[in-house]
């Protein structure tokens, strides 16, 4: 690790250790991840650099994920919209899906993973395509019609408190913090 | 915003009526714009780096909500949080003197405990190894190993209180560093103190073997059992050590501890039950929104989830439906249903009853044996005779599941409650057959059928040291549990993997390679557990051999999982299973206790050997020791001991219970009527909404 950590400056990991959940060690990690990643001539200056999509998911990590591109989406600060990270992304992303992270942030950061229009609610579109990516794309794999009409009205007479057909942020939320395995299966860990 | 994203804020999808400027003056529309980049900051606020305009306005909400909180608590990108934090930098340059120095200390203690945290968090035990299992066979199985942890955590702290306070004093002593008295026995009747080892002359190797094994020969006069440890206090300079006293608080303390320890853990997960468990709430949110375990990465067993999660999405629908059915089920069927419920659970009684009447004769055969057992019996056979209990509790605990298992498939319940079921009653049989064993045990030691047990108290014939005798059989158990967990392992497990994977034969492609069961896990762990809890009085190493056997069994396990096993097909969630376990080990606890107690406090102590020799029963030492304390002292203790004392504080106690119990049930209430209001408020703006865009297109 002597290598990579002599290009974080001190100054810089304790201003990351502080603006993340992150440990030393684990940010460093990421550092020496991230900078196997790029290529030979950016890693002089890691911070500037911005890993495009399709490189950024050959992570191990998140690459069973169904949810891959949804993630680099939600956490990259791209102005193009291409869900390309930079390395502070990506200390933004290991700090949401970290053990430490607190129930909020986490469920915020789900509910836009799920919300895949982006319209900030989690409509019956949005439920049916999240649906599909648990239970696979292919087509043998997915739930029929019925089958998942019903699912749908299931899970918004679970969740829909306010009874308009959508799931909002906040009945997001509340239903989140009632759902015991959430904070265990919402982490990623290097 | 374009008007798209303001008719989602109100509109439900397909309204057919067009957006209207008038929706923006609405004050609970102005109200969510305003609140929507804090928020859900939405895909704008992320990127919003380069324009300064929104941030500084976010910024200043957020420090009106608390400029203490942390930055890393908002979900913002790294630079809002950098940003987030210089104005709260700022701000708390404006404050000054104490206010100034409170928020500093505050962010240092903050930081060193975020600091010794990592670190602690980088030594905790098999950490990588766990994120390994999680990995590849998600939280459910994950959570299982930790568990194992824990156990291996419990076992090692209650060894260590063992240790120090009672072992350690006595190998002191026998070093001679300090003054040490012997216990003398006082007993009048010399019969009860005559306390003798089987010859040790003529010994074949294999002998030692079965002494290792069983406990006996030259173990049994060894720190390992409670009939070594017969001094009875250690002088250090002017300080004298009791230790019969340290003996019985010890113990006293490794019950209280695992107790608290256990309820502490298992509050988390109580809480999270007793909100989950009313009418099945939200099992399908639960399953949609947190099925996915993000922390797997492996392309198989993301495979594997994806189709474990279609068979339960798939499977709960049909169980819905067939609830749907159930509930208009006739009244003969449901009278039918209940008498062969009936039938059945009279069958499980019975197969329980066989199994725990084996138990016993195999326990007083055993024990007779091995009272009668003279030098001219053959060795190997006496030790299967010696383990005679413990094979016939492992029989039982292997078939039972089986036979449940298929009874419970007649009884017509819902698959979640059948697998429940199905576990209460194979815990049933695993507490129980100890149970059994220890009363066998207690009718050979207390109740003396040939002659009287007068002087003493007890069989002093036969077992001249019966502590010593219950540690021995608790040793066996521990022992044979081993060394059947690593036998099955190594030849039953290991031979299918190879035989599955290298043959193709179709009976065996069907038999299929071995599934990681949690719940049988769960349970030998603890039986494990309770054998040494019971253990720990009669011997006190025990928890040392404990720990070292739970050690073993995570890497036995570990790899067991790793080569030879798939991913169950019925997933078993991480938060239940974790309470689960927990409950179950509780339940293991308060059993440990019961024989505990009655040793300690109900049986009488053996003459012959052990701490105790001098008193009543074990806990004899206790008043004793009170008797000579300074009279405020005692006096203090007499009334906290005295029912005048215990009956009004087991009254308080129930009337602060029944407060929260009634506390619970009007917050459960104020709940339901908020939630009705807030449907009926949504409802109502729904309805004007439309009224309102109505006579807006026709003023138009």
């Amino acid at each position: 690790m002597g290598a990579s950590s002599s290009q974080l400056s001190k100054q810089i990991l304790t201003e990351y250790q502080e603006l993340t959940y992150l440990t030393k060690q684990e940010i460093l990690l990421a550092h020496k991840r991230f900078s196997e990643m790029i290529q030979k001539e950016h890693r002089s200056n890691i911070e500037s650099v911005r890993l495009p999509k399709e490189r950024f998911l050959t992570l191990p990590e998140l690459k069973a994920n169904p949810f891959r591109h949804r993630i680099c989406h939600v956490f990259s600060t791209s102005e193009q919209a291409d869900g390309s990270m930079s390395f502070e992304d990506f200390l933004d992303m290991l700090s949401a899906f970290s053990d430490s992270a607190t129930l909020e942030v986490k469920s915020h950061y789900a509910f836009r993973i799920f919300d895949f229009d982006g319209d900030g609610a989690l409509s019956e579109t949005d439920l049916e395509t999240l649906v599909n990516h648990l239970t696979g794309e292919e087509d043998d794999s997915k739930l029929s019609n019925n089958e998942m009409r019903q699912l749908i009205v299931n899970i918004l007479e679970e969740s829909d408190i306010d009874k308009d057909g959508t799931i909002n942020h906040s009945e997001f939320q509340h239903v989140i913090s009632r759902s015991p395995d959430f904070v265990s299966s919402f982490k990623i860990i290097l | 915003m374009d008007s798209e994203a303001d008719n989602d804020v109100f509109l439900p999808e397909g309204s057919s009526v067009t957006p209207n400027q008038f929706l923006h003056e609405l004050p609970s529309y102005q109200s969510l714009v305003r609140r929507k980049p804090l928020n859900y900051g939405t895909m704008e606020s992320r990127r919003s780096t380069g324009k300064k305009r929104s941030l500084s306005r976010e910024l200043s909400h957020l420090e009106v909500v608390d400029a203490n909180t942390p930055p890393r608590e908002f979900a913002l990108s790294m630079q809002q949080k950098r940003k987030l934090r210089d104005e709260q930098a700022m701000h708390s340059q404006h404050t000054k003197g104490w206010d100034h120095w409170k928020d500093n200390t505050r962010n240092f203690r903050r930081k060193l405990k975020h600091d010794t945290f990592g670190f602690l968090k980088h030594l905790w035990l098999w950490r990588s190894n766990i994120n390994d299992i999680e990995g590849k066979f998600g939280t459910g199985i994950g959570s299982y190993f930790s568990f194992l942890r824990f156990v291996v955590l419990l076992n090692f702290v209650i060894f260590l209180l063992m240790f120090c306070f009672v072992t350690l004093p006595l190998v002191i002593s026998k070093m001679e560093v300090f003054n040490s008295t012997q216990v003398v026995s006082s007993s009048f009747e010399p019969a009860c103190s005559k306390y003798s080892l089987p010859s040790q002359v003529l010994k074949y190797f294999y002998s030692n073997i079965i002494d290792l094994l069983s406990g006996t020969g030259f173990l049994e006069l060894t720190y390992l059992f409670y009939g070594f440890y017969t001094i009875d206090s250690v002088t250090v300079y002017s300080f004298k050590y009791s230790l019969p006293l340290a003996y019985v608080l010890v113990t006293i303390v490794y019950l209280l501890l695992s107790i608290f320890w256990i309820v502490k853990r298992a509050v988390e997960g109580f809480k999270h039950n007793l909100v989950s468990d009313e009418e099945r709430f939200q099992s399908f949110c639960n399953k949609v929104f947190a099925g996915w375990d993000f922390c797997i990465k492996d392309q198989y067993y993301a495979r594997l989830k994806h189709s474990s999660l279609l068979h339960e999405l798939k499977t709960d629908l049909a169980e819905e439906r067939l609830r749907h059915r159930k509930e208009k089920r006739t009244q003969r069927e449901t009278i039918r249903i209940y008498l062969l419920r009936i039938f059945l659970n009279l069958i499980v009684i019975s197969v329980l009853g066989c199994c725990f009447y084996a138990v016993y004769l195999a326990t007083s055969y055993s024990q007779d044996y091995s009272i009668t057992m003279n030098a001219q019996m053959d060795d190997r056979l006496s030790l299967v005779v010696e383990y005679l209990p413990s094979i016939v509790i492992t029989i039982a605990n292997f078939i039972t599941p089986i036979v449940f298992e298929n009874i419970v498939r007649y009884e017509d319940y819902s698959p979640a409650f059948e697998i429940r079921f199905t576990l209460i009653r194979c815990v049933f049989v695993r507490l129980a057959s100890i149970a059994v064993l220890l009363v066998s045990l207690w009718t050979k030691i207390a109740l003396c059928s040939r002659q009287s047990c007068e002087p003493c108290g007890y069989n002093h014939k036969d077992y001249a040291c019966w502590e010593t005798n219950v540690g021995q059989e608790m040793y066996k158990l521990m022992i044979f549990d081993f060394l059947i967990i690593l036998a099955v392992t190594i030849f039953v497990e290991f031979p299918r993997k190879l035989l599955v994977t290298n043959l193709s034969w179709k009976p065996l492609k069907w038999w299929g390679q071995q599934e990681f069961e949690i719940p049988q896990n769960v349970l030998e762990l603890v039986y494990g557990q309770t054998i040494c809890w019971i253990g720990a009085f009669y011997s006190p190493l025990l928890p040392a051999i404990a720990t070292m056997k739970y050690f073993i069994i995570f890497y036995v396990k570990k790899i067991t999982l790793m080569e030879n096993c798939r991913p169950a097909t019925r997933p078993f969630r991480a938060s239940s299973s974790n309470f689960f376990f927990l409950v179950i080990l509780l339940i293991g606890l308060i059993l440990a206790c019961i024989p505990v107690g009655v040793g300690i406090a109900y049986l009488n102590a053996s003459k012959a050997c052990g701490p105790f020799i001098n008193y009543n029963t074990s806990w004899d030492i206790v008043p004793d020791t009170v008797k000579t304390f300074p009279h405020g002292l005692k006096t203090t203790i007499y009334i906290l001991s005295s029912e005048s004392f215990a009956v009004p504080f087991f009254l308080l106690t129930c009337l602060v219970m029944f407060y929260f119990i009634a506390l619970a049930g009007a917050h459960k209430k104020a709940v339901e009527q908020l939630q009705e209001q807030l449907a009926m408020a949504s409802r109502d703006k729904m309805f004007l909404i439309r009224r309102l865009a109505e006579a807006h297109s026709i003023s138009i």
